[in-house]
């Protein structure tokens, strides 16, 4: 849950007073917080936590952490899943017998 | 043993370990307090590939393994509520409490949901007013304005069936509980770069002060982990304790301030107990008077729930470095990530499931693991 992955911000508009973004990471979309970086704009990176844009980044040091992501087996996807889904297949498997 | 190879820049981290080889006299103990700079370090051999001088030490860096059980409890006694969505993170749904976890929850019939940010269970709220929908934050200071936002969002759109179990803790006091210590063995400290991304750089100085112990602000990513650990062997072989931020890239000395000004309108600081290490004073936060109304704490009237640690479980020793993971005599026997005794074996983040993961099982570990586990567990 720890894991902030950086993301290229791609639309912004204003949910009911709350600026949020639609950003990418790596070919995956989720709609995401900028509260906390108000003046965040189109296509600039940012380090997204939890649904939540926290500090800015540049696109060389964005692009190298999401192939780091890739090179060492983390799967964004996972990380960015939508919930009411198990966490993970193996830990479905942890239920107990 | 791995190899440089594995790291993304092959030729830097060869220039780094160098560096670090020939400045290293004596021998030194460096403190990680981030799960992410602990799974760096296992899966890239940082640790096997530093001179042996250099002794890694994985402190209390993830939040599911520090959660304490009474909180654990309370979570699954207000989730086994017929009238409630329980939400969390994913990691949370296999920590064990005293007799069950939350997939137990779930199978019985209880509507427990991972989500991936505490907004969603804000929509949850929303979309199920005849529901409670209760949410469990937990997480370092990085984590924690996003736990505070769904609240003031629940506060400013009226949702009076939104709520969250709150166990938040504060890396600043957890250091300073590690360096007071009589046991302590650190004498210098990676700190995590996310967290001070929200809380800037200003809470660490003082510490560095006050133990003379250097800090050294690095990120999760192999490099920064290598970079890191050759700043705080420099400051140690010189003689000197500072402050260094090596991770300018995404921390700023101010930090993120509109994040801190909702955690300042939210929460307030409070004791907490830590799994495995116990009450760190002014180690937590909780939500303060004005958002008392969704603490679910008092909503679910839990607070009375406190339960006992397994004698089991090494994982308090393991968090303090004093023993390695692969050093308790549970760890891959009676402990696995499948069947886990304790957080720091649950959560992928925790110390003990990243020896797992990465078999540093050279401690004494019967073969096969998996079947001595199900023998033992089954």
């Amino acid at each position: 849950m720890c894991l902030a992955i950086p993301g290229k911000v791609q639309a912004v508009r204003d949910d009911r007073g709350t600026r949020m973004a639609t950003v990418e990471f790596g070919g995956v979309r989720k709609e995401i917080c900028l509260a906390y970086l108000p003046d965040v704009v189109v296509d600039e990176y940012v380090i997204v936590h939890v649904g939540f844009a926290i500090s800015r980044v540049d696109e060389a040091s964005a692009l190298e952490t999401l192939q780091m992501f890739r090179d060492l087996g983390i799967d964004i996807h996972d990380e960015l899943r939508i919930g009411d889904q198990p966490a993970s297949s193996s830990a479905t498997e942890a239920a107990p017998v | 043993m791995k190899y440089l190879d594995e790291f993304r820049d092959p030729e830097l981290a060869g220039r780094l370990f160098a560096d670090i080889e020939r400045v290293t006299t004596r021998p030194w103990a460096i403190m990680e307090v981030c799960g992410g700079q602990t799974h760096a370090i296992i899966r890239n051999g940082i640790d096997q590939l530093l001179p042996d001088q250099i002794e890694l030490i994985h402190g209390p860096g993830c939040p599911v393994c520090v959660t304490p059980l009474g909180v654990i409890d309370k979570a699954l006694e207000i989730a086994s509520r017929p009238d409630v969505i329980f939400c969390s993170f994913g990691d949370m749904l296999r920590v064990p409490g005293s007799s069950r976890d939350l997939f137990q929850v779930r199978s019985e019939g209880g509507n427990v949901r991972v989500v991936y940010s505490p907004l969603d269970a804000v929509k949850l709220a929303e979309e199920n007013p005849t529901k409670q929908v209760v949410f469990f934050a937990i997480g370092f200071e990085t984590t924690a304005p996003a736990n505070a936002m769904s609240v003031f969002l629940a506060k400013q759109r009226g949702l009076t069936n939104y709520s969250i179990l709150v166990s938040h803790v504060l890396v600043p006091p957890a250091i300073e509980a590690i360096v007071t210590s009589p046991t302590n063995r650190v004498d210098g400290f990676l700190a995590a770069g996310h967290v001070c991304s929200i809380m800037g750089t200003w809470q660490y100085g003082p510490l560095v002060e006050r133990h003379g112990i250097p800090i050294v602000i690095t990120g999760f990513e192999p490099l920064d982990v290598l970079e890191g650990i050759r700043r705080v062997v420099i400051q140690l072989e010189e003689g000197r304790a500072e402050l260094e931020n090596a991770y300018a890239r995404v921390v700023q000395a101010d930090g993120n301030v509109p994040a801190q000004r909702m955690l300042e309108d939210v929460f307030e600081v409070c004791d907490r107990r830590w799994r495995g290490i116990g009450e760190i004073p002014l180690s937590g936060w909780r939500l303060n008077r004005r958002y008392r109304d969704f603490d679910a704490e008092y909503r679910f009237d839990v607070g009375a729930i406190d339960s006992p640690e397994s004698t089991l479980c090494r994982s308090g020793e393991v968090l303090q470095g004093m023993i390695k993971p692969n050093e308790c005599e549970a760890f891959g026997v009676e402990c696995t990530p499948r069947y886990p005794l304790g957080a720091t074996m649950v959560s992928s983040e925790g110390a003990c499931a990243a020896y797992y993961q990465y078999r540093r099982l050279d401690a004494p570990v019967p073969v096969p693991v998996e079947m001595t586990a199900r023998v033992h567990v089954g």
